[in-house]
């Protein structure tokens, strides 16, 4: 491999802003900070990794969102109105947010649409269904929300690994073995390569779209109900424009827009680089939280910037291998 | 029915088969029968509807009638995977595989071996150097394939369908980037694999190849069954009248003679021009209507040479001049600024726009030679798309139809088109007529001729040595990145080139 795959320029980065960071704010290196960053940032963690798996396929989902804000609503009205135990409600919005991500996918291959489009349809009818359910926001008090929610291992220094971080990591690191170890991580690369020719080649590429959009649908499900634990309220407007700090994440950690690379644990790195610049802010104390924004905004520019170096390096005859062309 | 004398039991039974694109009737009631061990050539003309009726059988493509039978049992596949499922295995035109992935993951895409779910990297590395070893390539098969050459990713695709080749392998233009060697050991693979009994569909029009390997032939015109035939008994003129459905003008070598060379103005000189790790440098001068082919085995240089002088690729010594001027080199748009223009091999991944139409394909590069501040018109379009249409007879003769429908033969001719559509001072081709019928082979040296003869100046790549000999009046030849030898006149001939070509090899066979 030629010059720092994507993913080593996302750590270096990460690993040199946290220390510029501890710089300044000598606090910020306890684990009691890393402990709340991952627990703030466990639900984008969460939907970032089934977004890593579309973009790599060569897709977007833009419904992620809005399956978020719509899983919090379904979530708190089915406890804490309709009376359903807490569990039946979560397997029943997870079938349901992996029946609709399947549907999605369906609707991109049959129809052959662009996912832009056939996603950002799923953004509104999810956005506007949850709305349909209730437009305020409606507090969960059922037990099991105080349990989870006090459940923490305790690190050395202090700091608490909650029951959503370690739900977070878990799927991080599912997702990464999902990814990298199996056949259907293999096939969601070949599909982000080129599409026609996976399935020349015998790739059963309908289903890999249906399978893939299910998965991204399911995983914001999960997000959705960590969400639900977060705020122990089920509302409406959550998790706005969350698909797009998604994506930057997922860009962020070294994946590339237009498909066939990256990996999860970029996509980590991408959602703590997140974390850690919203941290400073608050750390910092005077500056608008508007700053993360503006901060992504230009890391991802850079890294868009970056990748497109990167593969123009890479198809550039002169790096080519032994034989090269005639 | 069944003949019965015939020895070889009938494998694969295509029957009736029709398939139209719009009102293009691609495929109309062809039958085709392809025996159990046997290497069966499928021939005709760009555009006959040999891709199109193997993408029918493998059920690629949904077909409007007709039967197909295996093993005398009907099958009807309904993608490329089903057909697999079937076995029959298939290397289509458009191979290219998946440059993202690495070789190893390519070879084995879809059926890698697994244990409790997992896939088992070390042993997929394992089986894909076995694999790649009977193809006479020792690579790294964990590195990715897009940074191999097109003649490697098209052997990893071979061997992958040669290795899942159960019943059929089909194989389509499969040796139209390898070299002489490489065709060698893929000939060989294929008689391993008919002996077991596999049929084998070879599309080629390479017909020394077709001779040499195949058992049989099958030739198509126009979408419709021109015949069968044995191919031993049936001589090769008569093969090409079936083809084309007429003669062919013979082509003839048209060099000039000495006195006429010395006379032409140099178009442009290259002094001591190359680039470290990519080619020695070279001295290379190009005269206004000569050619200099170039030749010289897969990875001598020759590609090389032809992105240097183009400026795709930047010199890093020597200096070059145009019409007498010395210039810079740095990119293509300066190529293109001194009027040069360069036909890559590779149509796919470095020419063809395959959502565009051949009007626009065949404007492209004289538009962008132009800036963008002068459009051509509408009429100024319809015009030249017409004239190249009608020169290099493109088929279908619609300059309205999508590139990427045409046929892999006609979708190289608008390749062509776009650059004698700029009017070159110096064109570069390299394989000009890879994927190319003898029809349209001999149109396109009588036309490199025609272009010579108006002063232009050409730098022309082939593997095809005989093609070479016909139009050259130099040839310079490569071996290992570096010019070797230049011939000119009557020492031009296929015989010096190959001893130019082997003299390192004779040399080692000594040390
Ligand atoms: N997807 C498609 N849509 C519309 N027309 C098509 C399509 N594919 C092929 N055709 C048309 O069908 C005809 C047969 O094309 P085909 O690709 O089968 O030719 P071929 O015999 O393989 O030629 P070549 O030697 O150039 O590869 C051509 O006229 C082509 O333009
Ligand atoms: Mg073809």
């Amino acid at each position: 491999m030629k010059g720092l795959p994507p993913v080593l320029i996302t750590a270096i980065v990460l690993v040199a802003g946290f220390a510029l960071c501890a710089m300044q704010f000598p606090n910020i290196a306890s684990t009691r900070v890393v402990g709340n960053l991952l627990t703030d940032n466990a639900f984008l963690g969460i939907v970032a990794t089934g977004m890593t798996f579309v973009i790599i396929s060569g897709g977007i989902d833009l419904s992620v969102g809005s399956v978020i804000g719509f899983t919090t609503v379904f979530v708190a009205l089915a406890i804490e109105r309709w009376g359903v135990p807490p569990l039946v409600a979560f397997v029943a919005i997870l079938a349901l947010s992996a029946a609709f991500g399947g549907a999605m996918g369906a609707v991109i291959h049959v129809f052959d649409l662009p996912p832009f489009i056939v996603t950002l349809a799923g953004m509104f009818l999810a956005r506007g269904a949850s709305f349909l359910l209730s437009t305020e926001s409606v507090p969960i008090t059922a037990p099991v929300y105080s349990t989870v929610s006090d459940f923490a291992l305790r690190m050395p220094g202090g700091g608490r690994l909650t029951a959503i971080a370690i739900i977070m990591l878990v799927i991080v690191i599912g997702g990464a073995l999902l990814l990298h170890l199996t056949r259907f991580g293999a096939n969601v690369y070949a599909l982000g390569g080129s599409r026609a020719t996976a399935s020349l080649m015998g790739v059963a590429v309908g289903k890999m779209t249906v399978k893939i959009y299910m998965l991204s649908s399911l995983l914001a499900g999960i997000a959705g109900i960590v969400f639900s634990f977060y705020t122990s309220a089920g509302y409406s407007l959550s998790a706005v424009g969350v698909e797009l700090d998604t994506i930057a994440a997922v860009v962020i950690g070294g994946t590339l827009l237009t498909g066939g690379q990256g990996s999860v644990i970029g996509t980590f790195l991408g959602v703590l680089i997140q974390g850690l610049i919203q941290t400073y802010i608050n750390f910092d104390g005077t500056l608008s939280s508007w700053w993360t924004k503006i901060a992504t905004g230009v890391l991802l520019f850079a890294f868009i910037a970056l990748q497109q170096g990167l593969v123009a390096l890479a198809r550039r005859p002169a790096a080519k291998r032994a034989g090269a062309a005639t | 029915m069944e003949n019965s004398l015939d020895p070889a039991p009938s494998l694969l039974e295509v029957r009736g088969i029709s398939k139209s694109f719009g009102a293009v009737r691609a495929l109309q009631e062809v039958d085709f029968t392809l025996r159990a061990g046997e290497i069966h050539a499928l021939l005709g003309e760009n555009g006959a509807g040999k891709s199109t009726m193997i993408k029918v059988i493998t059920g690629v493509f949904p077909r409007d009638a007709g039967i197909v039978r295996l093993g005398g049992e009907e099958i009807a596949p309904r993608s490329a995977k089903a057909a697999l499922q079937a076995g029959i295995a298939t290397v289509y035109q458009e191979v290219n595989l998946l440059p993202n992935l690495s070789v190893a993951q390519n070879l084995f895409l879809d059926r890698q071996p697994m244990r409790f779910g997992i896939v088992r990297e070390g042993e997929m590395r394992r089986r894909a150097k076995a694999l790649l070893k009977d193809f006479g390539l020792d690579i790294d098969v964990a590195a990715s394939l897009g940074s191999y050459s097109v003649a490697i990713q098209h052997v990893t695709a071979i061997a992958r369908a040669v290795d899942l080749s159960a019943r059929v392998l089909i194989l389509d233009e499969p040796t139209a980037s390898l070299d002489r060697h490489e065709v060698e050991i893929l000939f060989g693979v294929m008689r391993q694999l008919a002996k077991r009994g596999i049929g084998i569909v070879f599309v080629s029009h390479f017909l020394d190849q077709v001779y040499e390997i195949s058992d049989r032939i099958t030739v198509l015109r126009n979408g419709r069954l021109v015949g069968e035939r044995e191919t031993a008994s049936l001589p090769r003129l008569e093969l090409i009248r079936m083809m084309l459905g007429r003669e062919l003008a013979e082509t003839t070598s048209a060099r000039a003679s000495a006195g006429e060379r010395i006379a032409r103005e140099v178009c442009a000189s290259f002094e001591n021009y190359g680039k470290a790790g990519y080619v020695t440098p070279f001295n290379l001068e190009l005269r206004h209507g000569e050619v200099v082919g170039l030749a010289g085995l897969l990875g001598s240089g020759r590609t090389e040479t032809a992105r240097l002088v183009f400026g795709a690729e930047r010199a890093d010594r020597g200096q070059a001049k145009v019409e007498g001027a010395p210039v810079r080199l740095q990119s293509p748009r300066d190529g293109v600024r001194h009027g040069f223009g360069y036909c890559p091999e590779e149509r796919k991944t470095d020419g063809i726009v395959a959502e565009l139409t051949v009007r626009e394909n065949i404007v492209l590069a004289l538009q962008a030679k132009r800036g963008l501040h002068r459009p051509l018109s509408r009429r100024e379009q319809d015009e030249i798309a017409r004239r190249y249409v009608r020169m290099l007879d493109i088929r279908p003769p619609d300059p309205e139809r999508a590139v990427g429908l045409l046929s892999g033969g006609n979708q190289q001719k608008v390749l062509l088109a776009r650059w004698l559509a700029t009017s070159p001072r110096l064109l570069v081709l390299d394989e000009p007529t890879r994927g190319i019928d003898v029809g349209a082979h001999a149109e396109i040296i009588r036309l490199i001729r025609e272009l010579c003869d108006d002063g232009l100046a050409l730098l022309v790549i082939s593997s095809e040595l005989d093609e070479i000999v016909t139009y050259s009046d130099r040839v310079v030849v490569l071996r290992d990145r570096t010019h070797v030898e230049e011939l000119a006149g009557e020492a031009i001939d296929v015989g010096n080139i190959l001893a130019a070509i082997a003299a390192d090899v004779a040399h080692e066979a000594h040390a």
